[in-house]
């Protein structure tokens, strides 16, 4: 007992460098948890957490309800759409963008980058200038060509597209970097043995170039499909105007939970969503680190 | 060989000019109708270029500049002390935990990564820094909630690890204390890791709105993101604070929303990129392992 004492004292200076950060995790992270018992009960601003009432499972209800039906199937949809189209397009740029010489890829890094120093609210103002239904450019362009004017903001079925250009628009900088950083990682003495035997530059790229950088697209893809229940709440919230119009292509659990919050007032349900996409998200984690530590061991998280 | 070589760098070239203007004409869409006429984008639309060269909604920004100004500031005090407090807290933990000889590192590592596992989501932190902290309606409630970021501490743990415990040990024999061998020593050598986490740091904060959104309800504690969010779905916002006679009539809206655009993220798009090389290296890092 007294050696775990003594350490604990010689090493006190230490833990007390460290204690804010400690106490603030605690406080803002783990205090929070408490969370997880408040869809239990009917909570009310004036008697507080404590004292408000136990009422089982009502706030549980709406999950009966088909309105969260389709929030859940936007938030894994829009998610599984981003995550695969973001992967296929950001390896295929990283690619070509390895062929060119180093100068000439500075210019376009910077370029492609410049999306990601913005906020969704500064993409919305951009996302508005295309496709206001007056002034927007597409109408402009289609009614130049003779076609009909699209009300973008009154058609939810043309969001999903919208958002997935969106988002790739954003993160292409950022994922193509990434993928590029680990090509550039890559011996160059492979591809100059391919060379000398005759290979292509697509035969270097398919047969060299993907399978090396495997493991950090496996992780990549692996880290979103972890946060498969939780959305790019800007995107949804911002870029659509919150626009109810659209909700039934939009609307996903974020901005559920939080119209149900702010403007509702209503904790339960709220809270009771956002227990619900708690365990779903952790289940969800558990299950991605399984399948990391199935392709590579030493990738897992924990 | 060398010819078709030639020829396909330069179709590749190509293809990354085309790819870096689509890339842009947002921007540039948004910078053009901030200098058009409000007439021209009424009668023919957002356009790459502007619709008859006009000043107006900058004069109109300049009459009205008093939510911008007042967004400025509460998003520059919120960023600096956000950064810096935030720096501070994640570097002496993330230092502590990467020492080899500190025998509540791992301990405290999952203490860590535990809260990226599972989240109390946002209604329980909602009443947490509302009814608890009483924060609510204060310039705190903007960055104090989200100082400490796990996924950042991980990544300095990471880049702490690679200097030599030898050292410490070094400063401990000549009589240092922690604060001191922190200060002196890890501090310096860390300084490329702390400006990554600091930048990223920065530009989540410089970003944020929704934390205005959600824990302010004065229009004095609009960040500047969130500003331009009120703008958005309402667009008399700025004006209806300060109503302004205008010679035309018409308030030029769909200009004049887009000027306060450029003017709120025109300045940290000049700044950012020169710091891009510190981006991607701590994102790299970052992706590898948390």
């Amino acid at each position: 007992m007294s050696k775990h004492l003594k350490y604990f004292r010689s090493s006190f200076g230490l833990t007390l460098l460290a204690l804010p950060a400690i106490v603030f995790i605690f406080i803002f992270s783990y205090v929070p948890l408490y969370g997880l018992v408040l869809p239990f009960k009917e909570y009310n601003f004036e008697k507080g957490f404590l004292h408000s009432p136990w009422i089982g499972l009502t706030n549980f209800e709406f999950l009966f309800n088909s309105d969260l039906l389709h929030i859940i199937r936007n938030t894994v949809v829009m998610n599984a759409l981003f995550i695969s189209i973001n992967v296929i397009v950001e390896v295929a740029v990283a690619l070509l963008l390895f062929e060119l010489g180093k100068r000439a890829t500075k210019v376009y890094q910077t370029v492609l980058f410049l999306p990601f120093f913005i906020s969704w609210i500064v993409v919305s103002y951009a996302v508005f200038g295309f496709l206001d239904s007056d002034t927007g450019i597409v109408n402009k362009l289609l009614a130049a060509f003779g076609m009909d004017p699209v009300m973008f903001y009154n058609s939810p079925g043309y969001w999903p597209l919208i958002l997935v250009v969106a988002h790739v628009w954003k993160f292409l900088g950022y994922g193509t970097l990434m993928y590029y950083a680990a090509l550039m990682g890559i011996d160059a003495e492979y591809y100059e043995a391919a060379r000398l035997d005759g290979a292509t530059r697509f035969q270097q790229a398919w047969h060299i170039s993907i399978p090396l950088i495997r493991p950090i697209i496996i992780i990549m893809v692996v880290l979103s499909i972890g946060n498969i229940f939780y959305s790019d709440f800007g995107l949804f919230y911002s870029v659509t105007q919150d626009n109810a119009l659209l909700y039934p292509t939009t609307d996903v659990i974020d901005t559920y939970v939080y119209r149900a919050l702010r403007q509702l007032g209503d904790f339960g349900m709220s809270s009771a969503a956002g227990l619900f996409q708690s365990i779903c998200g952790f289940i969800v984690v558990v299950l991605s680190n399984y399948a990391i530590g199935k392709i590579s061991k030493e990738d897992k998280l924990f | 060989m060398i010819q078709s070589q030639k020829r396909f760098n330069l179709f590749v070239h190509l293809f990354f000019i085309v790819l870096c203007a689509i890339v842009v004409v947002p921007f540039i869409m948004i910078l053009a109708a901030s200098f058009s006429q409000e007439l021209g984008i009424i009668r023919h639309g957002y356009w790459i270029w502007p619709r008859g060269l006009s000043l107006d909604a900058y004069h109109l920004l300049a009459k009205n500049s008093q939510q911008l100004i007042r967004s400025y500031t509460v998003t520059i005090i919120t960023t600096a002390a956000g950064t810096v407090l935030g720096l501070w807290l994640m570097t002496t933990l993330g230092y502590a935990i990467s020492r080899r000889d500190y025998k509540y590192g791992n301990g405290l590592s999952f203490y860590i990564f535990f809260t990226m596992l599972f989240r109390g989501g946002l209604v329980p932190s909602y009443i947490l820094v509302t009814q608890w902290l009483h924060m609510k309606d204060t310039i705190y409630a903007l960055f104090v909630p989200v100082l400490v970021n796990a996924f950042y501490v991980l990544m300095l743990k990471g880049f702490l690890r690679s200097i030599p415990d030898a050292l410490y040990e070094c400063a401990k024999l000549d009589g240092a204390g922690e604060f001191t061998i922190f200060t002196r020593i890890v501090i310096p050598l860390a300084t490329p890791a702390i400006a990554t986490v600091g930048l990223l740091m920065a530009l989540q904060f410089w970003n944020d709105w929704f934390s205005s959104l959600l824990y302010t309800d004065s229009p004095s504690l609009l960040t500047l993101q969130a500003m331009l969010q009120k703008m958005l779905t309402n667009m008399q916002f700025l004006s209806v604070i300060k109503p302004v006679s205008m010679s035309s009539g018409a308030l030029p809206q769909a200009t004049f929303r887009m000027a306060v655009c450029v003017v709120a993220v025109g300045p940290l798009l000049l700044v950012f990129p020169f710091f891009q090389r510190f981006f991607t290296k701590g994102l790299t890092v970052g992706a590898v392992k948390g």
